[in-house]
């Protein structure tokens, strides 16, 4: 049972990487390269959901599955925010989450890159003007890099993720 | 049995509400429904303010009809509490106080829930977590952040040495004001913020969403298009049970379970943006039927999915049932008593694990499930490994389910227009079963505007159940206690 159990996950499942995306290779190319040096192509990243709908933690996790193996990439989750190079947060910001966001974001070390993703992360998307809600991402923290999207796909989310890298 | 036309008997009933009746009732009828569900003889579906006013949905699912609303005017925005009585209302209304300004009369906790006092520009008050006493015992903060991929949430565990004696949640963190937003927005814009409640029920959602609006204005609905949301709403629950049972798994550290499962899912997903343009479905179920039709390739190449999925599933059933050291770790951990899961009317896997055997598409009802050959899988251990086999067992049935609706799909359009609908006022509701349980939508139009709408997701009534089941069981349980109840944060904070 087990043998064919694993058979069963030899067969290449595991697709190739995405052609980069021109206006994420833009925005990344902002970033400081000397921190980019010093990280090297290992990234360790820890998801904040700072007030998502769920949608987008479903295909962050996607990330991992056989078809998209983010680790052979160099790129892993973390379980600290201590432990982590990036900051992955989702969400429109809440105002009840907005103290853990800021406090995670300081307990990350230097140097430290925040991705904002989905609509709701740019910019608060449908939940924009409540009451309840700061904004998107960077009205809170400083943003290096947006990845759009309702959810993102795990294409798009890894698309994002290596421009990080750098080519 | 007649609790609930005896309850509805003695109010006055509200015109212009569907497909359930509405009763206008008087203190005095309130707390006899409250000494009902006290008693168990109705079981609440959902409890929720108004302007000025309360609303309580009961179930009685013998009775015809089973559901039925009754609604109390509070002019000095108080009204008798239910939770005194009936434990399950109580963080109903404290969201009711926090969110409308009512005051449940006689409520035993009056600690706000939704509002942590940061939605105005004051310094928030510290939160009174519930005391325990004893010798021995530590206390563990988790979250709001959590070490995975999840959402936000704090638990507060009080052990003695590896044993859980008491967990006590506090949620709210992910509130977005959601009734607020929905209230006056258009039915367009409210279609996409209800869309955006819970994104692993995201078509679950819209589904109620639209039977809601539906019911109100008196839209009748292409019989494809009723075929194809009940597609979108089984590769829904197959995407779901499949990431859960995986992760479960994971959760005792067997991961080539999800390793397997993440895959099967993947192809659900993927399935999904083929042939719907959306990975997850969302945006795709509309008051009026549905915005995608599905072309004959489409139907093969779901049937294909559905072939190879049961193929590759079938195997690892037999792996789980097989697997003695997973076991070891899902048997007896986690206990939901029966009694409790039908106190608190707990759907989905949650209760259908522990003897409840409810499910919206069966006991209530609704279309094309009454034409669709089914089993509503029902145990009574309510473990750990009963919530994981319930799951095994619903992917069995949503997979014969797929196959029986793709067969018979019938021909025609798949959306109806709104344009010359009834603009209310009406009001309307619906019960629909999502992946972890049954969902509830009532909302009124008024004016082509959705003035008001209440979405009540399983996980209110889940989540208190999953503060019992870790008691008595090591604090290296709780991830599996707590994947095997899945309760959605954002859906209950709003």
């Amino acid at each position: 049972m087990l043998k064919t159990l694993l058979q069963g996950l030899r067969r290449p499942l595991t697709e190739a990487p995405p052609t980069p995306d021109p206006a994420l290779a833009a925005l990344a190319a902002n970033l400081d390269a000397t921190a980019r040096k010093r990280l090297g192509h290992s990234l360790s990243i820890r998801q904040v959901d700072a007030g998502s709908c769920n949608g987008c933690e479903l295909e962050i996790h996607a990330l991992n599955n056989a078809f998209h193996d983010l680790e052979r990439f160099g790129l892993r989750f973390v379980a600290s925010p201590r432990h982590a190079d990036v900051l992955l947060v989702t969400g429109p910001v809440t105002k009840n989450m907005k103290e853990a966001l800021e406090r995670t974001w300081r307990a990350t070390p230097d140097p430290k890159w925040v991705v904002a993703v989905g609509d709701c992360g740019a910019d608060a998307g449908v939940f924009a003007g409540s009451y309840a809600v700061v904004g998107g991402v960077s009205a809170v923290i400083p943003v290096d890099l947006v990845i759009r999207g309702c959810p993102p796909s795990p294409e798009q989310l890894l698309r994002g993720l290596l421009s990080l890298l750098g080519s | 049995m007649s609790a609930l036309s005896d309850l509805l008997a003695a109010g006055a009933r509200v015109g212009g509400h569907y497909p359930w009746p509405c009763v206008a009732v008087t203190a005095d009828v309130w707390r006899q429904a409250t000494a009902c569900l006290a008693e168990g003889a109705v079981t609440l579906l959902s409890l929720w303010g108004d302007t000025g006013r309360v609303h309580m949905a009961l179930l009685s699912a013998e009775e015809a009809p089973p559901i039925a609303v009754l609604s109390l005017d509070c002019p000095s925005l108080r009204y008798p509490s239910v939770g005194a009585s009936h434990p399950p209302a109580i963080r109903l209304e404290r969201a009711i106080r926090d969110l409308f300004g009512l005051e449940a009369e006689g409520a035993l906790d009056v600690r706000p829930w939704l509002d942590h006092g940061r939605w105005g520009e004051e310094t928030p008050p510290p939160y009174r977590f519930l005391p325990v006493q004893g010798e021995a015992l530590h206390q563990i903060p988790v979250g709001p952040v959590h070490a995975g991929i999840i959402e936000p949430g704090h638990f507060r565990f009080t052990a003695e040495g590896e044993t859980v004696v008491r967990l006590e949640e506090r949620l709210g963190y992910v509130h977005k004001g959601v009734d607020a937003l929905l209230a006056g927005a258009q039915i367009g814009r409210a279609e996409r913020i209800v869309a955006r409640v819970s994104g692993d029920s995201t078509v679950a959602y819209s589904l109620g969403f639209a039977r809601a609006v539906e019911a109100a204005l008196d839209i009748a609905v292409p019989e494809r298009a009723v075929w194809l949301r009940a597609v979108m709403a089984e590769m829904e629950r197959l995407a779901n049970h499949f990431g859960d049972f995986g992760a479960i798994c994971n959760d005792a550290s067997f991961s080539i379970m999800l390793a397997h499962c993440a895959v099967l899912r993947e192809r659900v997903l993927r399935a999904a943006m083929a042939c719907f343009g959306h990975r997850l479905m969302m945006d795709r179920i509309v008051p009026g039927g549905v915005t995608r039709d599905l072309d004959e390739a489409g139907v093969g190449m779901l049937l294909t999915l559905v072939e190879s999925l049961g193929e590759a599933f079938a195997p690892l059933a037999e792996l789980y049932d097989k697997t003695a050291s997973l076991q070891d770790r899902t048997v007896t951990t986690g206990i939901l008593k029966p009694a409790l899961a039908a106190q608190f009317g707990a759907g989905g896997y949650v209760g259908r694990a522990s003897g409840r055997g409810f499910d919206a598409r069966r006991s209530v009802g609704y279309a094309p499930y009454d034409q669709l050959n089914f089993t509503v899988p029902v145990r009574e251990d309510g473990d750990v490994n009963a919530r994981a086999w319930i799951r095994i067992e619903e992917i069995r049935e949503s997979l014969k389910l797929l196959e029986q609706l793709l067969t018979r799909l019938p021909d025609g359009p798949v959306l109806a227009s709104l344009e010359n609908a009834f603009p209310g006022p009406g009001e309307g509701m619906a019960l629909v079963e999502a992946f972890r349980g049954d969902l509830l939508v009532w909302l009124r139009i008024v004016d082509g505007h959705v003035d008001r709408c209440h979405l009540r997701d399983a996980s209110w009534f889940q989540w208190p159940l999953l503060e019992v089941v870790i008691e008595g069981n090591i604090v290296a349980d709780f991830p599996l206690c707590n994947k095997s109840f899945n309760c959605s944060y954002s859906g209950h904070d709003l």
